[in-house]
């Protein structure tokens, strides 16, 4: 369901989370995704109206979701989070629930959720990331990584 | 805080020797009974949301609804913001000693009903009871009180310019204002916000978490006979419906959320439209920093490390200043890991109304989704786990509740579980090397809430928690949440201090008269 023009993509959704993002599209219009962090409802994918929210240049456009009938919709992320979402694919689900910030499909009694599990070879390759990436040490060996800007 | 013992009382279901199992509220022997159906608070009285539709409240202690919450949207925040105003003139003109009075009324009053608030709390939210019977309520208790007597003891200043010409400086409230509050603590969150804005003289319209809507009611139902009328209403409803018309109503005078960052800056987009003030508490990832001579002996003080390096268990992981990073020294590394998972080990999970339940359930079922989930990208990531990481049934009527074993992931520092707040009892848990490697993973995150640092040496004690950048670092303690004591974040973590005198500034202009005693004219025209 991601645009099938431009290669690998970061992120996708499931049938359950289109269905959704149909059914919200119809009553508010053309839709975006801002992946939050921090407390509470944090970590969590945020669906607002196109316009509600102002991305700027602290975000990053990590992709777009083309499901079928409806507009395209794009998801954010700002950009010093993605520097530690970077190595991961991301899927938007849809799961029971109730709060959510100001994330619209809360009213429905459901919630926007993210899946993720870590890019393969070829999107590494692809994202330009396969260099001395992640391969994670049995034992911890903390290596700082640089503060993010 | 301190884990005290409460009296027995009936029991619904077998109680742990020494320990008392509170009944379900609403049932035979309960202490507390919510009520099937709680509207909006508005202008001193319960009136029904503009909507006529409510929304269940479910109980994460099992899963089933126990009462239904008006639905608010736009319409209510109008006329809550409009009671807040018709109020304000002669709340904002009280003396501030009938202000800390109430307040401190409020107090007494909540004390007489420790056990029915904390039982309240419990099924609302899922927290093990003695949490709330000897944190959440009491410090809520004592909030009020510090409050009541810093409004009093405040002072306004004067500035003599020179010797005709003087600046007095006055404390005025801001007016009404808005107040966002979180699911983690409902009625503690509330009352950090509350007890200042009220004693500053202002008038509240507040939007408590959908997740956790009815809590605040049953301490509305106690107390509600010692405020006038309109200076504090509840708002319920979702946050798209109520949170975002309150955050961006043109009539309020400052916004006040605690929360995550997207929906942070949002507030601060609302904000802006509006050149209002904002307050901001937006969470963390916070390290708890063990150096290597905690483990000289084998003492109480290594004891209490420990039990240090098991906080990030408090209220299920859900809380701002979670200690979800764990940073042991490498050279003691093997053995204080040990014994602390033999800790972890003993941390009883179980129903949240036993006293002796020490993890209770997740505060709603997404939040339990996005544990796991987090729990599935730190295994895929490479992180060993090295205990929990599953859902936990508990069996009976709690198998439908949301509970989460107690997990521990050994892993760097760069991996997402290290670095994104799951608000679940997930622990993150590496080594360094030196004073130098621990202070750059420390401050290795976007965020800077809260920290905890170890140590015997008083000097290692004070250097690593003045480098670490974080509002808030716990030394050779953590989880304690004292009034007098500022609580707020560097970096992503939010803006404003909560939790001290000083958050009334957040809640008060200074109106500056400056005033000439001079007989003559300034001599240009």
């Amino acid at each position: 369901m991601t645009d099938p023009t431009s290669g690998p993509s970061r992120v996708d959704v499931t049938e359950a989370a289109a269905e959704m993002l149909r059914h919200l599209a119809s009553i508010n219009g053309q839709l975006m995704f801002h992946q939050s962090g921090g407390c509470c409802d944090g970590s969590s994918p945020m669906c607002y109206p196109v316009g509600m929210f102002r991305t700027g240049g602290s975000d990053i456009l990590i992709g777009t979701l083309h499901v079928e009938g409806t507009y395209p919709v794009e998801v954010y992320m700002s950009r010093s989070q993605f520097e530690y979402w970077k190595y991961t694919h991301l899927t938007i689900d849809l799961v029971d629930g109730r709060g959510s910030g100001f994330s619209i499909e809360a009213p429905e009694g459901k919630r926007f959720l993210i899946r993720s599990r870590m890019l393969d070879d070829a999107e590494l390759e692809a994202f330009g990331l396969a260099a001395p990436v992640v391969p994670t040490p049995a034992v911890p060996t903390p290596t700082p990584t640089p503060a993010p800007a | 805080m301190t884990i005290i013992d409460r009296p027995e009382t009936e029991a619904a279901a077998p109680a742990a020797p020494g320990s008392t199992v509170y009944a379900n509220p609403g049932t035979a022997g309960a202490v507390v009974a919510f009520k099937p159906r709680y509207d909006n608070y508005i202008g001193g009285e319960y009136v029904p949301p503009a909507s006529g539709q409510y929304f269940q409240n479910p109980t994460p202690v099992t899963g089933q609804n126990f009462t239904e919450v008006a639905r608010g949207n736009a319409t209510d925040v109008d006329r809550a913001v409009e009671a807040g105003w018709k109020a304000f003139p002669a709340w904002s003109k009280t003396s501030v000693a009938e202000r800390a009075v109430i307040l401190n009324k409020i107090a007494d009053r909540m004390e007489q009903n420790l056990e029915l608030l904390a039982v309240a709390e419990t099924w609302e939210n899922g927290k093990p009871v003695r949490e709330t019977l000897a944190a959440d309520i009491p410090l809520a208790i004592d909030h009020f009180r510090y409050f009541a007597g810093c409004i009093r003891a405040q002072e306004g200043g004067i500035s003599e310019i020179d010797n005709d010409t003087i600046a007095y400086h006055f404390h005025e409230p801001l007016g009404v204002v808005g107040q966002i509050i979180p699911w983690n603590f409902p009625i503690l969150m509330a009352v950090w916000k509350l007890a200042p804005a009220l004693a500053a003289g202002n008038c509240v319209v507040l939007k408590p978490a959908e997740q956790t809507p009815a809590s605040i009611h049953v301490l509305m139902g106690l107390i509600e006979d010692l405020l006038p009328a309109g200076v504090l209403n509840i708002v319920n409803g979702f946050g798209i419906e109520a949170g975002a018309p309150l955050a961006s109503h043109n009539n309020i005078r400052k916004i006040a959320f605690t929360g995550e960052t997207t929906t942070g800056r949002l507030i601060m987009q609302y904000a802006s439209e509006n050149l209002i003030p904002v307050t901001l508490e937006l969470g963390g990832k916070s390290p708890n920093v063990f150096f290597a001579d905690v483990a000289d002996e084998k003492d109480s003080f290594y004891d209490k490390a420990l039990e240090g390096f098991t906080f990030f268990a408090l209220n299920q992981g859900e809380v701002c200043t979670c200690p979800s990073r764990a940073l042991v020294q490498r050279s003691i590394y093997d053995g204080f890991v040990a014994d602390g998972l033999e800790r972890v080990s003993k941390v009883k999970q179980g129903n949240p109304l036993d006293t002796s339940t020490m993890i209770g359930a997740q505060a709603s079922n997404d939040q339990l989704e996005k544990i796991l989930s987090y729990m599935d990208i730190g295994k895929q990531e490479g992180a060993k786990l090295l205990t929990g990481g599953e859902r936990a049934d508990l069996g009976g009527e709690l198998s439908g509740g949301f509970y989460v074993q107690p997990t521990v992931f050994e892993g760097v520092n760069s991996m997402r579980i290290f670095q994104e707040e799951i608000f679940g009892p997930v622990l993150a848990l590496t080594s360094f090397d030196d004073y130098d490697e621990g202070i750059s993973i420390a401050n290795d995150t976007l965020y800077g809430l809260g920290a905890g640092v170890w140590s015997r040496s008083g000097s290692q004690l004070y250097r690593a928690g003045r480098a670490i950048q974080a509002g808030r670092v716990w030394s050779n303690t953590y989880h304690q949440y004292p009034a007098h004591a500022a609580f707020g974040g560097y970096k992503q973590s939010g803006i404003g201090r909560e939790n001290h005198r000083m958050m009334l500034d957040h809640y008060q202009q200074t109106k500056n008269l400056l005033v000439s005693y001079a007989d003559g004219p300034m001599g240009f025209f």
